[in-house]
Protein backbone atom coordinates (compact mmCIF):
# COMPACT_ATOMS: atom_id res chain seq x y z
CA UNK A 1 0.00 0.00 0.00
CA UNK A 2 2.29 2.80 -1.24
CA UNK A 3 0.10 5.64 0.06
CA UNK A 4 -0.42 3.96 3.56
CA UNK A 5 2.16 4.96 6.48
CA UNK A 6 2.92 3.84 9.96
CA UNK A 7 1.60 6.81 12.32
CA UNK A 8 -1.43 6.83 9.56
CA UNK A 9 -5.23 7.65 11.33
CA UNK A 10 -7.64 5.06 10.11
CA UNK A 11 -10.91 6.89 9.25
CA UNK A 12 -13.22 7.11 11.72
CA UNK A 13 -16.56 4.99 12.09
CA UNK A 14 -19.46 6.39 13.43
CA UNK A 15 -22.61 4.22 14.76
CA UNK A 16 -25.29 5.09 17.46
CA UNK A 17 -26.72 1.91 18.08
CA UNK A 18 -30.47 2.59 18.71
CA UNK A 19 -32.53 1.72 21.44
CA UNK A 20 -33.55 -2.22 20.06
CA UNK A 21 -30.20 -2.66 18.16
CA UNK A 22 -29.10 -5.02 21.08
CA UNK A 23 -32.59 -7.02 20.61
CA UNK A 24 -31.88 -7.37 16.24
CA UNK A 25 -28.19 -8.06 17.36
CA UNK A 26 -29.32 -10.77 19.65
CA UNK A 27 -31.77 -12.24 17.04
CA UNK A 28 -28.44 -12.10 14.31
CA UNK A 29 -25.78 -13.81 16.66
CA UNK A 30 -27.91 -16.01 18.86
CA UNK A 31 -26.97 -14.77 21.80
CA UNK A 32 -29.90 -14.49 23.79
CA UNK A 33 -27.93 -13.45 26.99
CA UNK A 34 -30.59 -11.38 29.14
CA UNK A 35 -28.08 -8.90 30.32
CA UNK A 36 -27.93 -7.68 26.67
CA UNK A 37 -31.81 -7.24 25.94
CA UNK A 38 -33.61 -7.11 29.32
CA UNK A 39 -32.84 -3.96 31.20
CA UNK A 40 -34.46 -5.10 34.84
CA UNK A 41 -32.45 -7.90 34.59
CA UNK A 42 -29.34 -6.38 33.73
CA UNK A 43 -30.05 -3.79 36.40
CA UNK A 44 -30.79 -6.41 38.49
CA UNK A 45 -27.63 -8.33 38.28
CA UNK A 46 -25.39 -4.63 38.79
CA UNK A 47 -25.04 -2.95 35.48
CA UNK A 48 -26.43 0.37 34.73
CA UNK A 49 -28.74 -1.17 31.81
CA UNK A 50 -29.05 -3.65 29.43
CA UNK A 51 -25.92 -3.63 27.62
CA UNK A 52 -24.66 -3.83 24.01
CA UNK A 53 -22.72 -7.34 22.96
CA UNK A 54 -18.93 -7.65 23.21
CA UNK A 55 -19.01 -9.01 20.07
CA UNK A 56 -21.45 -6.45 18.35
CA UNK A 57 -18.99 -3.63 19.55
CA UNK A 58 -15.99 -5.84 18.19
CA UNK A 59 -18.35 -6.22 14.84
CA UNK A 60 -18.04 -2.50 14.37
CA UNK A 61 -14.11 -2.25 14.36
CA UNK A 62 -13.55 -5.24 12.06
CA UNK A 63 -15.88 -3.03 10.02
CA UNK A 64 -14.53 0.02 10.52
CA UNK A 65 -11.37 -1.09 9.25
CA UNK A 66 -12.01 -3.33 6.53
CA UNK A 67 -14.29 -0.51 5.40
CA UNK A 68 -11.54 2.28 5.86
CA UNK A 69 -8.46 0.43 4.31
CA UNK A 70 -9.87 -2.15 2.05
CA UNK A 71 -13.43 -1.20 0.55
CA UNK A 72 -15.15 -3.62 2.79
CA UNK A 73 -13.30 -6.63 1.19
CA UNK A 74 -14.29 -10.08 3.75
CA UNK A 75 -11.16 -11.68 2.64
CA UNK A 76 -8.74 -8.38 3.79
CA UNK A 77 -9.22 -8.99 7.89
CA UNK A 78 -6.95 -11.93 9.17
CA UNK A 79 -6.43 -11.49 12.78
CA UNK A 80 -9.00 -9.32 15.14
CA UNK A 81 -7.60 -9.23 19.11
CA UNK A 82 -10.33 -7.42 21.41
CA UNK A 83 -10.50 -6.54 25.38
CA UNK A 84 -13.88 -5.81 26.36
CA UNK A 85 -13.91 -3.37 29.54
CA UNK A 86 -16.33 -0.27 29.49
CA UNK A 87 -19.91 -1.51 29.00
CA UNK A 88 -21.30 -0.15 25.78
CA UNK A 89 -24.56 1.24 26.14
CA UNK A 90 -27.35 1.67 23.27
CA UNK A 91 -28.23 4.93 22.62
CA UNK A 92 -24.93 6.46 22.33
CA UNK A 93 -22.80 7.01 19.10
CA UNK A 94 -19.81 4.67 19.32
CA UNK A 95 -17.03 5.87 17.77
CA UNK A 96 -13.97 3.46 16.26
CA UNK A 97 -10.70 4.75 15.28
CA UNK A 98 -7.17 3.06 14.63
CA UNK A 99 -3.77 3.98 13.96
CA UNK A 100 -1.85 1.81 11.40
CA UNK A 101 1.41 0.25 13.40
CA UNK A 102 3.33 -1.41 11.04
CA UNK A 103 3.49 -2.49 7.63
CA UNK A 104 5.20 -5.56 6.22
CA UNK A 105 4.50 -5.87 2.28
CA UNK A 106 1.02 -6.06 2.05
CA UNK A 107 -0.16 -7.30 6.24
CA UNK A 108 -0.69 -3.93 7.63
CA UNK A 109 -1.53 -4.00 11.64
CA UNK A 110 -3.63 -1.50 13.24
CA UNK A 111 -4.42 -0.41 16.61
CA UNK A 112 -7.73 0.10 17.31
CA UNK A 113 -10.15 0.60 19.90
CA UNK A 114 -14.02 1.26 19.85
CA UNK A 115 -15.28 4.43 22.74
CA UNK A 116 -18.28 6.10 23.93
CA UNK A 117 -17.38 9.29 24.60
CA UNK A 118 -14.48 8.58 27.68
CA UNK A 119 -15.97 5.32 28.04
CA UNK A 120 -13.56 2.98 25.90
CA UNK A 121 -15.88 0.08 25.14
CA UNK A 122 -12.89 -2.13 23.10
CA UNK A 123 -9.66 -1.54 23.81
CA UNK A 124 -6.10 -2.37 22.94
CA UNK A 125 -7.58 -3.93 20.20
CA UNK A 126 -5.18 -4.88 16.90
CA UNK A 127 -6.56 -5.77 13.17
CA UNK A 128 -4.26 -7.34 10.61
CA UNK A 129 -5.48 -6.89 7.18
CA UNK A 130 -4.07 -8.03 4.37
CA UNK A 131 -4.02 -5.16 1.36
CA UNK B 1 -13.38 -19.63 48.08
CA UNK B 2 -11.42 -21.07 45.43
CA UNK B 3 -12.00 -21.34 42.08
CA UNK B 4 -12.79 -24.42 40.49
CA UNK B 5 -10.30 -25.37 37.67
CA UNK B 6 -10.88 -29.12 36.96
CA UNK B 7 -12.43 -28.41 33.66
CA UNK B 8 -9.43 -26.33 31.94
CA UNK B 9 -8.02 -29.16 29.39
CA UNK B 10 -11.20 -30.16 28.55
CA UNK B 11 -12.46 -30.74 25.29
CA UNK B 12 -16.03 -31.00 24.01
CA UNK B 13 -17.63 -32.27 21.02
CA UNK B 14 -17.73 -30.51 17.60
CA UNK B 15 -21.18 -29.58 15.95
CA UNK B 16 -21.96 -28.38 12.50
CA UNK B 17 -23.24 -24.99 11.45
CA UNK B 18 -24.83 -24.51 7.96
CA UNK B 19 -24.51 -21.02 6.60
CA UNK B 20 -27.39 -19.89 4.67
CA UNK B 21 -27.60 -16.04 2.52
CA UNK B 22 -30.71 -15.06 4.85
CA UNK B 23 -28.41 -15.11 8.27
CA UNK B 24 -25.94 -13.68 6.53
CA UNK B 25 -27.87 -11.08 5.50
CA UNK B 26 -29.32 -10.35 8.42
CA UNK B 27 -26.14 -10.37 10.22
CA UNK B 28 -24.64 -8.17 7.69
CA UNK B 29 -27.85 -5.86 8.50
CA UNK B 30 -27.54 -5.45 12.49
CA UNK B 31 -23.98 -4.48 11.74
CA UNK B 32 -24.83 -2.09 9.24
CA UNK B 33 -22.49 -3.54 6.46
CA UNK B 34 -23.48 -2.59 3.14
CA UNK B 35 -21.17 -4.36 0.70
CA UNK B 36 -23.44 -6.10 -1.89
CA UNK B 37 -21.11 -9.07 -1.83
CA UNK B 38 -23.09 -10.28 1.33
CA UNK B 39 -26.48 -9.92 -0.34
CA UNK B 40 -26.74 -10.12 -3.80
CA UNK B 41 -25.34 -13.59 -5.58
CA UNK B 42 -24.36 -12.16 -8.32
CA UNK B 43 -22.54 -9.36 -6.62
CA UNK B 44 -20.69 -12.28 -4.42
CA UNK B 45 -19.62 -14.65 -7.97
CA UNK B 46 -18.22 -11.48 -9.54
CA UNK B 47 -15.98 -10.30 -6.56
CA UNK B 48 -14.57 -14.01 -6.89
CA UNK B 49 -16.94 -16.05 -4.14
CA UNK B 50 -18.69 -19.48 -5.09
CA UNK B 51 -22.16 -17.93 -2.91
CA UNK B 52 -23.32 -14.65 -0.53
CA UNK B 53 -19.86 -14.51 1.66
CA UNK B 54 -20.13 -13.74 5.66
CA UNK B 55 -18.56 -10.88 6.75
CA UNK B 56 -15.44 -11.94 9.03
CA UNK B 57 -17.47 -11.49 12.33
CA UNK B 58 -19.98 -13.61 11.21
CA UNK B 59 -17.90 -16.33 12.69
CA UNK B 60 -19.54 -15.75 15.70
CA UNK B 61 -22.90 -16.75 14.51
CA UNK B 62 -21.34 -20.34 13.23
CA UNK B 63 -19.42 -20.73 16.11
CA UNK B 64 -21.63 -20.07 19.06
CA UNK B 65 -23.58 -22.80 18.99
CA UNK B 66 -20.36 -25.24 19.19
CA UNK B 67 -19.23 -22.55 22.19
CA UNK B 68 -22.67 -22.24 24.14
CA UNK B 69 -22.17 -25.74 25.69
CA UNK B 70 -18.70 -25.50 26.74
CA UNK B 71 -18.97 -21.82 28.28
CA UNK B 72 -22.58 -23.07 29.99
CA UNK B 73 -21.58 -26.55 31.22
CA UNK B 74 -22.66 -26.94 34.96
CA UNK B 75 -18.87 -28.49 35.51
CA UNK B 76 -17.43 -25.44 34.18
CA UNK B 77 -18.59 -23.28 36.89
CA UNK B 78 -19.48 -20.32 35.46
CA UNK B 79 -22.10 -17.84 37.02
CA UNK B 80 -23.58 -16.14 33.48
CA UNK B 81 -25.39 -13.43 35.56
CA UNK B 82 -22.25 -11.97 36.49
CA UNK B 83 -20.30 -13.14 33.40
CA UNK B 84 -18.72 -10.74 31.26
CA UNK B 85 -17.39 -11.00 27.85
CA UNK B 86 -13.60 -10.39 28.72
CA UNK B 87 -11.70 -10.49 25.29
CA UNK B 88 -11.48 -12.33 22.09
CA UNK B 89 -9.10 -12.99 19.67
CA UNK B 90 -9.99 -14.29 16.07
CA UNK B 91 -7.73 -15.49 13.16
CA UNK B 92 -9.77 -16.05 9.93
CA UNK B 93 -8.62 -18.38 6.88
CA UNK B 94 -10.83 -19.34 3.87
CA UNK B 95 -13.99 -16.74 3.62
CA UNK B 96 -17.66 -18.45 4.57
CA UNK B 97 -20.39 -18.59 1.99
CA UNK B 98 -23.81 -19.55 1.88
CA UNK B 99 -23.75 -23.31 1.64
CA UNK B 100 -20.49 -24.39 4.06
CA UNK B 101 -20.87 -26.65 6.81
CA UNK B 102 -18.35 -25.25 9.52
CA UNK B 103 -17.51 -27.80 12.12
CA UNK B 104 -16.53 -25.96 15.07
CA UNK B 105 -14.65 -28.07 17.86
CA UNK B 106 -14.43 -25.84 21.30
CA UNK B 107 -11.35 -26.85 24.47
CA UNK B 108 -11.20 -24.90 27.66
CA UNK B 109 -7.68 -24.22 27.87
CA UNK B 110 -7.43 -22.28 31.37
CA UNK B 111 -9.27 -21.47 34.82
CA UNK B 112 -7.85 -18.95 36.82
CA UNK B 113 -8.28 -16.26 39.73
CA UNK B 114 -7.14 -12.17 39.29
CA UNK B 115 -8.23 -9.81 41.16
CA UNK B 116 -10.69 -11.42 42.50
CA UNK B 117 -12.58 -12.34 39.68
CA UNK B 118 -12.67 -15.36 37.81
CA UNK B 119 -10.82 -15.86 33.98
CA UNK B 120 -12.34 -18.76 31.68
CA UNK B 121 -10.45 -19.07 28.43
CA UNK B 122 -11.96 -20.87 25.30
CA UNK B 123 -10.25 -21.79 22.08
CA UNK B 124 -12.18 -22.90 19.27
CA UNK B 125 -10.98 -23.86 15.46
CA UNK B 126 -13.49 -24.35 12.64
CA UNK B 127 -12.96 -26.00 9.46
CA UNK B 128 -15.31 -26.11 6.68
CA UNK B 129 -16.63 -28.95 4.59
CA UNK B 130 -13.55 -29.24 2.72
CA UNK B 131 -11.11 -29.40 5.58
CA UNK B 132 -9.86 -25.67 5.04
CA UNK B 133 -9.34 -23.99 8.07
CA UNK B 134 -11.92 -20.98 8.20
CA UNK B 135 -11.42 -19.78 11.98
CA UNK B 136 -9.63 -19.92 15.39
CA UNK B 137 -10.45 -18.39 17.82
CA UNK B 138 -9.57 -17.63 21.79
CA UNK B 139 -12.33 -16.82 23.97
CA UNK B 140 -12.30 -15.31 27.45
CA UNK B 141 -14.91 -14.91 29.62
CA UNK B 142 -14.55 -12.86 33.19
CA UNK B 143 -16.80 -13.97 36.33
CA UNK B 144 -17.03 -10.87 38.91
CA UNK B 145 -16.75 -11.92 42.35
CA UNK B 146 -15.58 -15.40 42.42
Amino acid sequence: MADLDVGDQVPELRVTPDKYLPHRYAGASGDFNPIHIDAEFAKAVGLPGNILHGLYSMGLVARANAQALAGGDPRALKRLSVQFRGMGLPEQEIVVAGTVRSIDGDRVVVETEAAQGENRIVRNAEAELQL
Amino acid sequence: MALETAAAGRSWPASTYQVGREKIREYATALGIENPVHFDLEAARAAGFRDVVAPPMFCVVYALPAMAPAILDPEVGINLATMVHGGQDFEWGEPACSGDEITTTPKCTEIYEKDGKGFYVFESNSVNQDGEQVLRGVWTNIVRGV
